[in-house]
């Protein structure tokens, strides 16, 4: 088992671990860390297969400014910790139930398929997660949709403000 | 490493994010896990990009083939960071109004 695979592993029990936390813990605010863990636990995963701008722009998009969204909003809003009622038993162990069923259900599809039964993963290695070509794809062939963006930008920025005076 | 490792991790984070839509009743944490459900979507593009770079890499050496995926997982984070602030706001007048984010009081789009 080489370094690679340890670290895959690895990330991947961080991620999985710290992803149930979120499910499993009462207070809002020990599910906004867990998931900034998996954020995390994510981008290690993108540097593994050197996708570096992607893991650079997880780390700032996601970790840094939505959970801070997130965690500026619980804390503004001073829910307590046990303020939230629970579901009733039935209905929890339906959803484990269904989300268990779907997940059982698509790893079997995934065992059977034949197509990419011997398809790997080229780690580590491979130019087109760095800023240089990606840079040149999204400023030549994705300019119009990289403008229609910053629209799309301005009109959420205008929304919550609008939303968010009311 | 296979594909298939990357599809089952992906599949996991992506059920452990339905659980926490069916199961949870706080509006953020459910927010939360459609982020998570969102993650794992995008870690699977990526990982299906390289795939598909590896394939091409073996006839053309200075090939960029499966760069579009990572792009497009560029714009999906993009959306997420527009649909996370109207979503937040929307919580927050909800929040103002009924003094609650429990789901289940926001189960009427009236009062």
């Amino acid at each position: 088992m080489s370094t690679v695979d340890v670290l895959f592993y690895l990330l991947s029990a961080f991620a999985i671990v710290s992803a149930t936390m979120v499910l499993i813990s009462k207070n809002p605010i020990h599910s906004v860390l867990w998931l900034i863990l998996v954020f995390f636990a994510i981008s290690g995963h993108y540097i593994l297969l050197n996708a570096q701008f992607l893991a650079i722009v997880n780390i700032i998009v996601y970790a840094g400014a939505i959970m801070v969204l997130f965690l500026f909003v619980i804390m503004l809003m001073n829910i307590k910790k046990d303020a939230e009622p629970q579901k009733q038993l039935l209905v929890k162990l339906t959803g484990v139930v269904a989300a268990g069923s779907l997940l059982t259900l698509l790893i079997a599809v995934v065992k059977q398929t034949t197509q990419i039964q011997d398809k790997q993963v080229l780690l580590k290695e491979g130019s087109i997660g760095l800023i240089h070509p990606l840079g040149q794809a999204l400023f030549t062939d994705y300019v119009i949709p990289f403008e229609i963006s910053s629209v799309l930008f301005l009109s959420a920025m205008v929304g919550a403000v609008i939303i968010g005076k009311k | 490493m296979s594909i298939q490792y990357y599809i089952i991790l992906c599949l996991t984070l992506f059920s452990i994010g339905v659980v926490g839509v069916l199961t949870r009743r706080n509006a953020i944490i459910v927010f939360m896990c459609i982020e998570l459900m969102l993650n794992a979507v995008n870690l699977l593009l990526v990982a299906f990009s390289k795939m598909y770079h590896g394939a091409a890499l073996q006839s053309a050496a200075n090939t960029t083939a499966g760069i579009d995926a990572q792009i497009f997982v560029f714009f999906i984070m993009v959306v997420a960071a527009a649909e996370v602030s109207v979503g937040l706001a929307i919580i927050v007048m909800m929040y103002r109004n009924t003094h609650s984010v429990d789901i289940n009081f926001l189960n009427r789009l009236k009062n």
